[in-house]
């Protein structure tokens, strides 16, 4: 523990080839001690690749990866520490739990005695004790992926490794074992790399996100940032959904720049904006849904009615927008003609 | 001290070991009897390599020398990829020194005139011995270990040494012997270059001739053997497509027995069928009589010759066929043939326009695999060959007996190795990614179509009546031990069960005085030896192949599958060939045998372990390294365990194989290690049918009992404890 940079991680401009296919070209990312850092992106986008460059389980083609302060590139997989939570869960399915935990321990040389027991002390910090006798096909997908959990983190790795974990389990089983591992994390203060395609779900466990697109960084940033300042439409449309549509900046003084889309006008932090065309990020609740007053015209193409909340397809001058709309209980004819009045949130000015 | 001098420190420890303390060249009476160490200090030829480098044998000067260079960057030099580089460069120079001077100098000095006179004499030397193969492992442990400091491969020393093992295994044992057949060819008796054999062999017109199409008497052995192929190959892809259709596609009620059909061929030593047609069909055979004494017609010897042979061939055969075909009929997906159905196709349409061409590329797989099975055939042409025999007997014929023409042996050798790598080659040039048949197991509902009724029927019959034959020929081998003289005398006698397996009390205990128990026992010992050796090497390469990247790993895997196209005959010559003279000597011995089986037999293992990995989710391997396990712990502790469908299949396999086959083994026993199958073909010849028949199926019920003891002893894969997991999702409640 006295290393200082214990569980920082670094990538020096790392480049992996495959054959001919360059799957990530120039990734430099720097990730502090005891944060939760997801790599999220769409499937191909190098993220999983980055991972495995950092488990060891593929070796870059160029570039240096350091975990701790130390140069690991050229180290195999079962010589860094570093473990890793598979998509699969990857337990060995002939192996009771127990010595599915206990594995890691006597493959780093302890005695099959203390490592039981480590790995029952392991069980029981994912809320698993007396299970240990168990084959894993015996336990839930819930019970499995907290045991690949615990296998991994009885070893006391450096960085915990995360590969789309919660991909097996049904949608409910999802939200409760996301927040499982954010404590556990936040508890045990270790480093973690997660990765997912899922927005909601790095929203929801991250203190920074680092959103990836055809092997480059897109954006990285707090939850918050990525969602409230967008850097690109694509960023906008991928953390939450949005409406990116056409707009002039007017004037922009001390920081906060007037805007006008399609006879409408709204006033927001100018980040980068200059006067000029620029393009909005505007997510669908960001619109109040009125019959007549000020605000942007537009006419129903579509309506939804879903429970809580309505969907439309509206046209508007600034293009087709989707709108929803959790206010009122029943949804307007198609045909209908609104006006739609910005919130105040939900809206963006892309960098 | 890292792991990298850790393990240099063993091998160069070995090297040196072996480099003082054991013999250099090889023991005539066997390393393992012992009895050599009295004459230690009477013979020469005993003494270990730094002696006889001390006595004159200046060849074996680099070998110490580079051990001493090895040793010295061991202590000079960190580990790492300088000293990495430098440890490949010495092992490799090591394995070539050792591959040069023992070739260059055999047992009566130079092999070759031209060196000799270059210069000058050079005193005989003996076989390599322990010695020498502990300094080839070591110099290739010193490339893989070199190559894991330079960080080939991550640096896993592991996967470097097994790979390299195994280049070496298979170069000595596949390639090596290949090779000395076609030098083979170009060598007079006393080894020198010519090319008078070849010559003289290539253009016989007994060989080529193709006199029988313009009406004589009978065209060359190659032409014979490639019709034969092709005749057997089209008759047991239509048999076999017959039976996997019965057997998946009808009502047929004896479904269930039909795919035992598929073990007989594993367990028939591959002349019984012969055997047992003659006993039906021959001359005096029962149903000759019976036909003849209806009809008053006269048959005659036409079961000896090509016919026979076909037919032998078609019944041994059938069952393989039908096994492959299996598999491809149940593979095409019912979805298909149900989305056929639904746009208005009738069955007979669907199953012309939609069933059959999804068959084809399985269909064209099987006449392949068939014509390979009769081009490779020794067994059934060697009993029913008479006068006209094909390649494989040919082959064995010119060594043993009157003619010993061995560059007659090494051309037609290598004229059926040509045609058996060609249809290997086309099997995978032209059918890999061909296959549309899904590998079973998930997703798709839905039933197969039946078979249209103007199939069903015509196919039912044929399939009846072929397994009605097939039933007869195997209770012929079965009866035919108790019957005292086939055709002439059918009294019922135990006589010949007496005679290959009498046990006597006499005064010194148990006596084994049946003919038999000699070469029973030697058959025993020796496939319970190759069968795990056989299982291990392919299982490890398989291992490799499956999940481990490395250049040149494509040509690796073409070269083992590569040598299951290799006809057993040509395995047997080319063995004779390679291992009968210094630099390696084997001929005689037991370890000839074992090697040939395990190099044979590998290939499948090779194929089931792939298989059975490719089930196996690679996240496994995965998740063990980033556990901290290397790649040996591994392979032990994750991937053996869940492996052991697949090492009962190829320890079974193996072990049967080494029972029953007689291609190259008739080639490679010795009045000390006679092999059972050897053993009956010589009854067969000596006119012994009876006891023949008897030893058969005494082997036949033996290998019965084995495999089901394999099957308990390895036990199935305990995954699951209950058939029903408990209630699946706890949290969804």
């Amino acid at each position: 523990m006295s290393n200082p940079q214990r569980g920082a991680v670094e990538f020096r401009a790392v480049r992996k080839d495959y054959g001919g296919f360059t799957a990530v070209p120039n990734l430099n990312l720097k990730i502090e001690p005891g944060q939760l850092v997801t790599l999220l992106g769409p499937s191909g986008c190098g993220k999983t690749t980055t991972l495995r460059m950092l488990a060891g389980l593929e070796t870059p083609t160029e570039g240096a990866i350091l975990i701790g302060g130390q140069d690991v590139t050229r180290l195999p997989a079962n010589r860094r520490d570093v473990t890793m939570v598979f998509q699969s869960y990857a337990l060995f399915p002939h192996m009771s739990v127990l010595d599915n935990i206990a594995y890691g321990l006597e493959s780093g040389g302890m005695k099959a005695a203390e490592a039981r027991d480590h790995a029952a002390r392991g069980l029981d910090l994912v809320g698993l004790a007396g299970r240990g006798d168990r084959l894993p096909s015996e336990l839930s997908g819930g019970q499995q992926q907290r045991v690949a959990v615990a296998r991994a983190l009885v070893l006391e790795p450096q960085v915990l490794l995360l590969d789309e974990p919660l991909s097996n389990l049904d949608a409910r089983l999802r939200r409760r074992v996301r927040t499982e591992i954010r404590e556990l994390q936040q508890r045990l203060g270790f480093t973690a790399v997660y990765v997912t395609h899922d927005q909601d779900e790095a929203l929801a466990v991250s203190d920074r996100i680092v959103v990836m697109k055809d092997g480059h960084i897109a954006q990285d940033g707090a939850p918050r940032e990525l969602y409230e300042a967008p850097a690109s439409e694509f960023i906008a449309d991928f953390i939450g959904e949005a409406n990116v549509i056409d707009c002039q900046i007017l004037s922009v003084a001390e920081g906060q720049a007037r805007i006008g889309v399609g006879g409408a006008e709204l006033t927001l932090p100018a980040r980068k904006g200059r006067p000029g065309a620029a393009r909005l990020a505007v997510r669908p609740n960001a619109f109040h849904v009125r019959t007549d007053g000020p605000g942007l015209e537009g006419r129903v193409t579509s309506a939804a009615y879903l429970g809580d909340h309505i969907e439309y397809e509206i046209d508007t001058a600034a293009g087709s927008l989707f709108v929803v709309d959790a206010a009122s209980s029943t949804a307007r004819a198609p045909g209908s003609s609104v006006r739609l009045q910005f919130s105040g949130t939900g809206v963006a000015l892309i960098a | 001290m890292n792991a990298d001098n850790r393990r240099l420190d063993w091998i160069l420890g070995g090297a040196i070991a072996a480099l003082l303390i054991l013999p250099w060249y090889k023991i005539r009476g066997g390393f393992f009897s012992f009895g050599w160490i009295g004459d230690l200090f009477t013979k020469s030829d005993l003494w270990p390599a730094t002696v006889q480098v001390a006595i004159g044998r200046w060849q074996l000067w680099p070998v110490l020398a580079l051990i001493l260079g090895a040793l010295w960057l061991r202590h000079a030099r960190p580990s790492g990829a300088d000293r990495g580089r430098w440890l490949v460069w010495l092992g490799a120079a090591g394995l070539v020194w050792l591959i040069a001077e023992g070739l260059a100098i055999g047992t009566r000095g130079w092999n070759w005139g031209l060196l000799e006179s270059m210069f000058g004499e050079v005193a005989g030397q003996p076989a390599f011995g322990a010695g020498a193969v502990i300094l080839a492992v070591a110099f290739t442990c010193l490339i893989s270990f070199g190559a894991a400091e330079r960080g080939a491969l991550k640096g896993d020393a592991f996967i470097l040494t097994s790979i390299s093992m195994l280049i070496l295994l298979v170069a000595t044992f596949v390639f090596y012997p290949i090779l000395s057949i076609f030098t083979g060819a170009f060598q007079d008796i006393d080894g020198a270059f010519t090319t008078e054999g070849v010559a003289r062999n290539i253009v016989d017109p007994k060989i080529w001739s193709l006199s029988c199409l313009i009406g004589g008497p009978s065209c060359g052995v190659a032409w014979r053997t490639l019709f034969l192929a092709l005749c057997t190959a089209t008759a047991t892809t239509g048999l076999g497509l017959a039976f996997a259709l019965v057997a998946t596609r009808t009502a047929f009620p004896f479904k269930k027995s039909l795919r035992l059909l598929t073990i007989l061929p594993i367990i028939t030593p591959p002349f019984v069928v012969g055997l047992s047609l003659i006993m039906l069909l021959g001359r005096t055979g029962t149903l000759t009589q019976v036909i003849e004494g209806a009809t008053g017609l006269e048959f005659g010897r036409w079961i000896y010759g090509l016919p026979g042979i076909w037919l032998a061939q078609v019944l041994s055969f059938t069952p393989i066929s039908f096994l492959v075909l299996i598999g491809v009929v149940e593979g095409i997906s019912p979805s298909m043939e149900e989305a056929s159905q639904t746009l208005r196709a009738g069955r007979w349409r669907t199953f012309r326009m939609v069933s059959l061409p999804l068959m084809a590329p399985g269909l064209a797989n099987a006449f392949l695999i068939g014509f390979i099975e009769s081009m490779a055939d020794f067994g059934n042409p060697l009993v029913l060959g008479g006068s006209g025999g094909v390649l494989s007997t040919e082959i064995f014929f010119s060594v043993v007996g009157a003619q010993n023409d061995p560059s007659r042996a090494a051309v037609l050798a290598a004229i059926l190795l040509c045609f058996t790598l060609s249809a290997f080659l086309a099997q995978r040039m032209w059918l890999s990614g061909k296959n549309f048949a899904t590998v079973g197991g998930k997703g798709d509902g839905g039933m197969h179509a039946g078979l249209p009724r103007r199939l069903a029927w015509p196919v039912i019959t044929i399939v009846t009546v072929w397994s009605i034959f097939t039933l007869v020929v195997y209770t012929m081998i079965l009866f035919g031990g108790f019957v005292k003289l086939w055709g002439l005398d059918n009294s019922l006698t135990l006589e010949h069960y007496a005679h290959a397996f009498g046990i006597t009390w006499g005064e010194d205990g148990l006596r084994w005085t049946g003919v038999a128990w000699n070469s029973f026992w030697t058959t025993m010992l020796i496939a319970l030896i190759a069968a795990p050796l056989t299982a291990a090497v392919g299982l490890l390469t398989g291992w490799l192949i499956a999940r481990q990247k490395f250049p040149g790993k494509a040509v690796f895997e073409f070269v083992l599958m590569m040598s299951f196209a290799i006809p057993g005959t040509v395995i047997g010559i080319s063995y004779i060939m390679a291992f009968n003279l210094p630099p390696i000597q084997m001929t005689g011995t037991a370890l000839i045998l074992i090697m040939c089986f395990v190099f044979r037999n590998m290939p499948v293992g090779v194929r089931g372990s792939i298989a059975a990995m490719a089930q196996l989710d690679g996240s496994l391997d995965e998740a063990s390294l980033t556990l901290g396990a290397n790649s040996g712990r591994t392979l032990r502790r994750v991937i053996l365990p869940l492996l052991r469908p697949a090492i009962t299949a190829a320890l079974v396999y193996s072990f049967v194989r080494a029972i029953t086959s007689i291609s190259a083994v008739i080639f490679l026993v010795s009045a000390k290690y006679n092999m059972a199958t050897a053993y009956i073909v010589g009854l067969v010849e000596n006119g012994q049918y009876g006891v023949a028949i008897a030893y058969s199926s005494v082997l036949i019920v033996v290998m019965i009992i084995v495999i089901g003891g394999f099957q308990m002893l390895v036990g199935e894969r305990r995954l699951r404890r209950r058939s029903n997991p408990p209630a699946a999702k706890e949290a969804t409640a």
